[in-house]
């Protein structure tokens, strides 16, 4: 069966405070670069799953366990 | 009849040795539950303890959530037994929707270990009828993952049910939302919070016995259910 690689993306939600965001807005000013106003850090997972495996399973996998939906939100790209 | 206090300890957790001794210290019988177990041994309460289970990959108490043991607390626990989640605790139940709201990373970024006042706001849970509202207490935190958040209907709806347990009072730690500290469930069977009152039961070697009320509380409760 061929493998097919699924990429889930997983961010907090807007009104979540991201402090390690905010430490990397902090090091890019003492860099020295300008214009950026924001940074959000999130999470990146590469699955490599079956073809079979569909993508209502690979919402139920974002969902219960790779990202909190009360704190985050994903999507998935396959 | 002595009552029965279950300690689960996942891989990683570091207090289930000084909750079962705060079990003891109390005249309850502490067993040891560990994560991979699908029998709660008849417990009457079950405390789920501080550390770092799995390492707090992917997010502290996402894990542990789905260990066995975990299927049986929340089925119990939705059923009336009282179930006590201290630090990585409050994280698992957080995570197992048995209390809502997340902990996310220390505003301040740096793991913050002191002596913590709080105030006690509701004092009619299953683990904190032994206080009384309004009473201030100081007890050990220690954490990384120590800041509460929730969408602001959730916040509204704790603070107007009185579901806040307690409150960081003279200075806020770790960011978390409202200075919510620790709170509980509709039932009030259920309550997690951050800092550890088991660390909190001798004067010898903690910040004092303000944390023994946790314990005795819910040996009151169990009596009174009885």
């Amino acid at each position: 069966m061929d493998v097919a690689r699924v990429v889930v993306d997983v961010v907090l939600k807007p009104e979540i405070l991201d402090p390690q965001g905010q430490a990397i807005l902090g090091a890019l000013g003492r860099l020295g670069i300008g214009g950026v106003g924001a940074v959000r850090q999130g999470k990146h997972f590469e699955l490599e799953v079956d073809e079979g495996v569909d993508d209502d399973t690979i919402a139920k996998i974002a969902d219960t366990l790779l990202a909190n939906p009360v704190i985050e939100t994903f999507t998935v790209s396959r | 009849m002595t009552a029965r206090v279950g300690v689960v300890t996942f891989p990683g957790s570091l207090d289930d040795r000084d909750a079962a001794r705060a079990v003891r210290t109390v005249g309850a019988e502490a067993v040891p539950l560990w994560h991979g177990e699908r029998d709660l041994h008849g417990v009457d309460a079950v405390i789920l303890p501080g550390g770092f289970s799995y390492g707090d990959y992917l997010r502290a108490g996402a894990i542990a959530r789905f260990a066995p043991v975990m299927e049986l607390i929340t089925g119990a626990a939705m059923a009336g037994m009282p179930v006590l989640g201290i630090c990585n605790g409050f994280q698992v139940l957080c995570e197992s929707h048995l209390l809502p709201g997340a902990l996310v990373g220390n505003a301040g970024r740096k793991f913050v270990c002191k002596a913590q006042r709080l105030e006690v706001k509701n004092a009619s849970t299953a683990w904190t009828n032994g206080y009384h509202a309004g009473q201030g207490i100081t007890i050990p935190l220690k954490n990384m993952d120590g800041c509460y958040v929730a969408d602001e209907h959730t916040l509204d709806e704790l603070e107007g049910e009185g579901r806040v347990v307690v409150k960081y009072i003279e200075g806020n730690p770790n960011g978390s939302y409202r200075n919510m500290a620790g709170i509980t469930n509709k039932a009030g069977n259920v309550v997690g919070l951050m800092p550890h009152p088991e660390h909190a039961i001798d004067s010898l070697t903690g910040t004092g016995e303000d944390g023994l009320g946790f314990f005795t509380s819910v040996l009151s409760s169990l009596v009174a259910s009885a």
